[in-house]
C-alpha cells in the first residue's frame, strides 16, 4: 500500500514535470512573462484566493476525487509548482475570498467563514461560521461570487435564474415580465455584514440591480468602489430570427464591466448593450426591434468586450512585479463562449485593461492565451474541446498572477522578470 | 432457384429502401438540429460543460426511454439535469410546434450522429411515446 502511494506520488510528479516541460505551461504571454503549471487536475477550480505567505485556496464546483471542495495548495520549495496539496469541504461552489485570516467560501446558497491560523491552515474545517444563508439558486446562474470592501462588508452576486426574464424562460415568443419579478431577490449584487452570522435576505441590502449574472467582481481600492463583470444575455437569433441572424447573435450583446455605486441599475432584462452603436438597446422581449434604445435610468458599462465570452473573474492588479502599465489595471478571466455557434467560439483567455486614476486608459488586450490547448491560432469550435477554461484570478504576495481553470482543474502562475 | 433469387432481390430492395429512407430522415433531422438545437448542444453534440447537456455519448440519449426524450424535446427542461455523473444547469427551450415526424427525424439524427450508435426513431414511435406518462 505504502509502495503504491510512493508510485502514485512519483507518477503525479512525473506528470507535473512533463506538463511543465512545455514552455510557459503552454500559454502565450507578452514578452518577459513566464508561466508555470502551479497545479493540475485538482478538480473544478472556480475562484482562488492567496494568503500573504503564498498559500493558495481554490473553491471547486464539485468535490474532487479526494472528496474535497476547497483545496489548499502550498509551494514549499518555491519552484512555482505546488508540492503540498490537501483540502476539505463537501459543498460545491464558486466564491472564495481572503481578508486577513478570514477565509470566505460560498456554496450556491450560502456564504461560510473559516479562520486561518499562523501557518495559514484552517482552524476548524468542519465548523465554519455561516455568514449568509438561503440565497436563491435555481439552476441557471446559481454560483455566488464574493468580494469585500475595506469596511468589513461582503458583496455577493445573486444571478438571475433566467435568460431575459420571459414569462416562459428561453421560449420563443414569450414576453418579458414587466416589471421583472426576479429582480426582487436576484439579478443583482447584495451587501451583507462580513462578520454577522446567519444573515438572510432581510439582513442584507440590494446594492445594485439589473445585472443578469456577475461572476467576476473586485473591490477597487483606488476608487474605493465595486467593479463587476456581467455575462450578457443569450440566444437573440434563436428566439428572434427576424431581427437577428447567427452572425449578429455571435456579436450581441457585449460582455460588460461596470463600476457600481450603491443603488445602481445596469438595465437587465429590459436592455442589452450593443457594441456597434455603443448604446443600450431595448430587449426584443420588451418590444425592442434591435435598434430602439432603452434604459434611460440604467448605467453604462465602464468597459465592454466581445459577446458571450463569459468574464468569470476580475482582478485589479496592485502588485509591483509586473511592468508599470499593469499597475492598478484590470485582469479579466474569460471562461470562453458557447453561444457564438455555429461561428467559432471566443474567449478562453485572460484579458487586460489598463487603468489610470480609476478609469480605463486604453483598449483591452489579450494578456494570456493558449488555455484551450489547441495548436497555433485555432479557435475553439466546440467548448468541450477546450482543455482549460480560465475561471479565477488571484494576485500572489510577490505580485505574480494566478489563474485557475475549472475544466482541466489547473492553476497557472504567471510571473514577470526583466 | 428463380424464386430464391427473387427473394434476394426483394430483401435487397427492402434494405436499400430502408437505408435511403433513413438517410433522408437523418438529413431532415440534421436541418432541425441546426436551427433548433445546435446553438446550445453545439455542432459536435458535445454540449457545454456544466450548462448544456451533451448529446454525443450520452447514455440516455441513445437509450431506450424514447418517451422521455420526446417529452424533453416537446416541453423543454428547466431542472438541473444529472447525466453520466455530471450536472447541467441551463434551461432548455420547448418545441411544441414540432410534428411527430420532425421529432422522429431529429431524434434519429441525434441518436445516430457523432459517436452515437442508437436506433432510428419513427413518427409512430413518437406518437406512441406521447401517450405514455
Amino acid at each position: 500500500m505504502k509502495n503504491l502511494k510512493i508510485v502514485f506520488a512519483f507518477v503525479l510528479v512525473a506528470i507535473a514535470t512533463i506538463a511543465n516541460a512545455q514552455e510557459n505551461a503552454g500559454l502565450k504571454l507578452p514578452t518577459g512573462f513566464k508561466a508555470t503549471l502551479f497545479a493540475d487536475t485538482i478538480g473544478s477550480a472556480r475562484h482562488i484566493a492567496i494568503t500573504p505567505n503564498g498559500v493558495v485556496f481554490a473553491k471547486l464546483m464539485y468535490p474532487n476525487k479526494a472528496g474535497n471542495s476547497i483545496v489548499r495548495l502550498e509551494d514549499k520549495n518555491n519552484d512555482g509548482i505546488a508540492d503540498k496539496i490537501n483540502g476539505w469541504g463537501k459543498y460545491g461552489g464558486t466564491g472564495i475570498y481572503l481578508k486577513g485570516k478570514s477565509l470566505y467560501a460560498t456554496s450556491d446558497n450560502d456564504v461560510y467563514l473559516y479562520q486561518l491560523n499562523d501557518k495559514d491552515e484552517v482552524v476548524d474545517p468542519l465548523a465554519p461560521k455561516t455568514i449568509v444563508k438561503g440565497l436563491i439558486a435555481r439552476n441557471q446562474h446559481a454560483s455566488k461570487s464574493i468580494t469585500l470592501d475595506g469596511k468589513g462588508n461582503i458583496y455577493v452576486n445573486i444571478g438571475a435564474y433566467s435568460n431575459a426574464c420571459q414569462e416562459k424562460d428561453r421560449m420563443p415568443g414569450s414576453k418579458g415580465m414587466m416589471p421583472c419579478p426576479i429582480l426582487d431577490s436576484a439579478g443583482g449584487i447584495w451587501k451583507f455584514d462580513g462578520q454577522k452570522e446567519n444573515q438572510v435576505y432581510g439582513d442584507g441590502k440590494r446594492y445594485a440591480t439589473g445585472l443578469r449574472n456577475v461572476v467576476g467582481l473586485d473591490w477597487n481600492t483606488q476608487t474605493n468602489s465595486l467593479f463587476v463583470t456581467q455575462h450578457g444575455r443569450d440566444q437573440l437569433n434563436s428566439f428572434y430570427p427576424k431581427l437577428y441572424d447567427a452572425a449578429q447573435n455571435a456579436e450581441l450583446p457585449a460582455e460588460t464591466m461596470y463600476e457600481i455605486k450603491e443603488g445602481d441599475n445596469a438595465g437587465w432584462p429590459y436592455v442589452y448593450f450593443d457594441p456597434y452603436v455603443k448604446k443600450k438597446i431595448l430587449s426584443p422581449e420588451y418590444g425592442g426591434d434591435g435598434k430602439t434604445e432603452g434604459g434611460k435610468d440604467a448605467i453604462d458599462p465602464t468597459v465592454f468586450f466581445p459577446a458571450h465570452m463569459a468574464p468569470n473573474a476580475l482582478l485589479f492588479y496592485t502588485g509591483n512585479q509586473f511592468p508599470e502599465k499593469y499597475k492598478n489595471g484590470a485582469f479579466i478571466a474569460f471562461h470562453g463562449s458557447w453561444n457564438r455557434a455555429p461561428l467559432p467560439q471566443e474567449g478562453y483567455f485572460v484579458a487586460f485593461v489598463p487603468f489610470k486614476d480609476g478609469k480605463p486608459n486604453g483598449a483591452w488586450e489579450i494578456f494570456a492565451n493558449g488555455f484551450s490547448g489547441l495548436s497555433g491560432d485555432d479557435k475553439v469550435k466546440n467548448p468541450r474541446n477546450a482543455k482549460a477554461r480560465p475561471c479565477g484570478l488571484a494576485q500572489g504576495p510577490d505580485g505574480s498572477l494566478y489563474v485557475s481553470d475549472d475544466s482541466r482543474g489547473s492553476i497557472f502562475k504567471i510571473s514577470y522578470s526583466k | 432457384m428463380k424464386s430464391l433469387s427473387l427473394k434476394f432481390i426483394a430483401i435487397y430492395c427492402c434494405i436499400v429502401i430502408s437505408f435511403s429512407c433513413k438517410a433522408q430522415d437523418v438529413a431532415k433531422g440534421k436541418k432541425i438540429y441546426e436551427t433548433r438545437c445546435l446553438a446550445c448542444h453545439q455542432a459536435d453534440g458535445g454540449g457545454v460543460p456544466n450548462m448544456n447537456a451533451p448529446l454525443d455519448g450520452a447514455s440516455n440519449v441513445v437509450g431506450n426511454d424514447v418517451a422521455r426524450l420526446v417529452r424533453i424535446i416537446k416541453n423543454g427542461y428547466n431542472e438541473r439535469i444529472a447525466l453520466d455523473g455530471l450536472y447541467y444547469s441551463n434551461a432548455m427551450t420547448a418545441n411544441p410546434d414540432l410534428s411527430d415526424a420532425d421529432i422522429a427525424n431529429v431524434l434519429t439524427y441525434i441518436r445516430t450522429s457523432w459517436s452515437n450508435k442508437g436506433t432510428k426513431i419513427t413518427a409512430a414511435e413518437v406518437k406512441a411515446a406521447k401517450t405514455k406518462k
